[in-house]
């Protein structure tokens, strides 16, 4: 994932502070937007930014976590490294969160720590904390530094390690002795690292192995991830979708590559996918994975996933390959590349056939779900019919940011994607609180669209303080919080599977349209059908932020849903 | 799959905290490592790590693809017992008396092959390389007469066949080279 580089004008050597330091390799880099929270041991820096508001925004959030939030939902509306900064400490443990999302998702995002006084280290100093070990677990790199003079080459080496190859968090621990020295400044971005091969190489015979599978198949299906939007490859993706005429099913990462209303996309996968692709996928001969991990939430059983199927793997980390799964072809390297090689050795087909097999399976699936989660024919409001009536408006040209959830999973199965990076979700992780905060960062980074977050009435309540930062900084993002009192998708498990136990997934909510007035953001609940084509509508075309709760039927479960260890074709409707 | 003995050899850059990343792969799976060592290589530059620990193949294939893909690390190998000749060393600090008037323990040091390090009046220093099984051996011989101290080293091995490292290290400095020449 390379971007254009504005490359800053003053590379010429001067001495300048630690400090000014940082700011000049991030203009360097071309960063105009960071996100994060002052504090003693990073105060040098934020002396800076003061001096470079200018040519450097700076987002103050509620709390760091906000921070790392916001810089992912940059980073992954815009395909740029996203940047979080905190203080030592607390500042700096508040980041673990956002950061381990961001490694477990590809996200390449830095995060600017301070740190106490190099002296002081290991002697417990105020606000010391050791965050290089406690984030090296969930980092793809990080590094202390605690001289001036190492800041310009660490950081270009954070960039490059960030937004190259497999993305991911990069943790950078600045002493605050570090960014009050002085040093000779040069900035060199960096492009290479003796130990780091980012990019394999695609391999001829990898081509021609899966090639021939590929021509030969005669039920093959594709599974694509993220990959494909994180290696830019959306357009070779799509030709060879339908240049092949293979049927093609999304991760939650990856659906927003090829359009949802594409003849060859039959949907999601996984435990709350579509119904065909998760039955067909045990039919099929021949499972094409792009840029996904097979995620144990896609697979289901392992022992029972795809046995029948060859399978050939798209993928750029090596690690990733065989991992979860046994592939008879891997196909390394940056999936834009090999999508394009292979594509002169397949032939061309429709598969008539098989694609009719998808389509009376997603009939099945219509009758029995979303026809109800669409149009439901009860009192109570579906979480589907909000989703609908969001589709409506935007017409599929928004970004959708989900929290995690039953919401999420209802704004996977049912939001409407006319172009790519649109899905922004907090996948691996699953984390609660992510939508909030990660929509802010995705208007700022993409303020020409139009992003509605869809959060649940728990994981609002996580980084809610966030509406403070909307607040102040006048983000035009859409909140819509899917009230159903519970923490829904923890009380359909304990429905459907510890006898409807519901340990403490009851919630009593505050009056959150007060409370968003109390940000003094318009805001508006919904409680009955008649008025939610209204409500949204005036919400879509409110050009401040909004607030859109709709209360919907309390104890709705997610289907179709393929219970824990089972297998993907005992995905139950019901 | 039955789990086997696999000494691991990393080789990598020589930067803090990179000890932690290594360890953080082998915790994460709840695998426990049974020794390490570290050292410089044969390569200027270039240090090598060697730690021994009871896996199945498919797990030692997937903990080496993911020590390759930290950052500093520029290629990790693994390889059974056969494969390797390995070594580990071994101090025992006895009491000084005990070598003059224990004619016995003067026979288990010659027959032992350990060398003596250090004698003064207290105590005298035996240390022996070697296979586990000889070191264990030594210990169990000696444990009788009152051992003061003991310790043994991680696993030291090389592999019989040749490691492509050098050719892969001569390749990746071409590379810089290159890179450089580009800059």
């Amino acid at each position: 994932m390379e971007t254009k580089k504005i490359i800053h004008t003053e590379t010429r050597k001067q001495t300048i502070t630690g400090s000014e330091a940082i700011i000049h390799c991030l203009l360097a880099e071309g960063v105009d937007l960071i996100y994060g929270y002052p504090g003693g041991a990073i105060m040098p820096m934020y002396d800076e930014l003061y001096k470079f508001q200018d040519k450097l925004q700076h987002v103050l959030t509620r709390h760091e976590q906000g921070a790392t939030h916001a810089a992912q939902g940059y980073a992954r509306a815009t395909g740029k490294v996203g940047v979080a900064v905190a203080t030592s400490g607390p500042g700096a443990t508040n980041l673990i969160t956002g950061i381990a999302d961001a490694q477990i998702d590809s996200t390449p995002m830095i995060c600017i720590t301070g740190q106490v006084a190099s002296h002081l280290l290991g002697s417990d100093a105020f606000q010391e904390t050791d965050i290089i070990g406690i984030s090296t677990p969930v980092t793809k790199w990080n590094y202390q530094i605690t001289k001036a003079s190492e800041i310009p080459e660490v950081l270009a080496k954070a960039f490059y390690i960030a937004r190259s190859g497999r993305p991911g968090p990069v943790l950078i621990d600045i002493t605050k002795d570090a960014q009050f020295g002085e040093l000779d400044y040069e900035y060199k971005e960096c492009t290479h690292i003796r130990s780091y091969k980012p990019v394999p190489e695609v391999k001829e015979e990898a081509l021609e192995a899966a090639a021939q599978l590929i021509n030969t198949a005669k039920k093959p299906m594709i599974v694509w991830g993220q990959g494909v939007i994180l290696g830019e490859a959306e357009e070779a993706f799509k030709t060879f979708v339908e240049k092949t005429g293979i049927p093609s099913a999304w991760t939650i990462l990856g659906v927003s590559a090829l359009e949802t209303d594409h003849p060859l996309n039959v949907g999601m996968v996984g435990m709350h996918g579509n119904y065909a692709p998760n039955v067909l996928t045990n039919e099929c001969d021949l499972l094409i994975a792009i840029g996904m991990r097979f995620d144990d939430r896609v697979t289901g059983s392992l022992d029972t996933y795809a046995k029948q199927a060859k399978i050939i793997h798209f993928e750029i980390d090596p690690a990733e390959v065989n991992k979860n799964v046994m592939v008879d072809v891997a196909v390394l390297g940056n999936c834009k590349e090999s999508l394009s090689k292979i594509l002169s050795k397949v032939s061309p087909n429709v598969h008539t056939d098989w694609h009719q097999q998808f389509k009376d399976l997603y009939q099945v699936e219509y009758t029995k779900i979303i026809q109800h989660d669409l149009v439901p024919n009860k009192e109570g409001l579906s979480m589907g019919e909000v989703l609908d009536g969001i589709n409506k408006e935007t017409q599929g040209n928004a970004i959708i940011v989900s929290d995690v959830g039953q919401h999420q999973m209802v704004a996977c199965r049912y939001a409407k994607f006319n172009q790519t990076k649109s899905n922004i979700t907090s996948g691996g992780l699953g984390t609660m609180g992510f939508a909030l905060p990660a929509a802010i960062g995705a208007k700022m980074g993409r303020p020409d669209r139009e992003v509605v977050a869809i959060i649940g009435d728990g994981g609002y309540q996580m980084t809610i303080q966030e509406l403070g930062t909307i607040f102040q900084n006048k983000v035009p993002v859409k909140i819509v919080v899917l009230n159903n009192e519970f923490l829904g998708m923890v009380r359909q498990w304990q429905q459907l599977f510890f006898d409807k136990r519901y340990a403490s997934t009851e919630m009593v909510n505050p009056d959150f349209v007060a409370i968003a007035k109390g940000y003094h953001i318009q805001a508006q609940k919904v409680t009955k059908r008649e008025e939610l084509a209204g409500a949204i509508k005036e919400m879509i075309a409110c050009t401040d932020s909004y607030f859109l709760e709709v209360c919907v039927e309390k104890e709705d479960n997610v289907f179709p849903m393929i219970p824990s260890g089972a297998s993907v074709s005992d995905i139950r409707l019901e | 799959m039955e789990k086997k003995t696999y000494t691991v050899s990393i080789y990598t850059e020589n930067n803090i905290g990179l000890l932690n990343r290594i360890s953080a792969i082998f915790q994460r799976r709840h695998i426990n490592v049974e020794s390490l060592s570290a050292s410089e290589s044969e390569i200027d530059d270039v240090f090598r790590w060697t730690l021994v620990v009871q896996v199945t193949e498919s797990q030692i294939k997937k903990i080496i693809g993911q020590i390759e893909r930290q950052i500093e690390v520029i290629k990790a190998y693994y390889h059974t017992d056969e494969e390797t000749i390995f070594t580990e060393s071994a101090l025992f600090k006895i009491k000084s008396d005990l070598l003059f008037e224990e004619r016995k323990i003067q026979n288990i040091i010659k027959d032992s092959h350990a060398r003596i390090v250090t004698v003064n009046k207290q105590f005298f220093v035996l240390e022996k390389s070697g296979m586990r099984s000889e070191i264990e051996l030594l210990y169990r011989e000696l444990k009788p007469f009152g051992i003061m101290q003991f310790v043994r080293s991680g696993r030291i091995a090389v592999t019989k066949s040749e490691m492509p490292i050098s050719q892969l290290l001569k390749e990746l400095s071409k590379e810089d080279e290159y890179a450089f020449a580009k800059a």
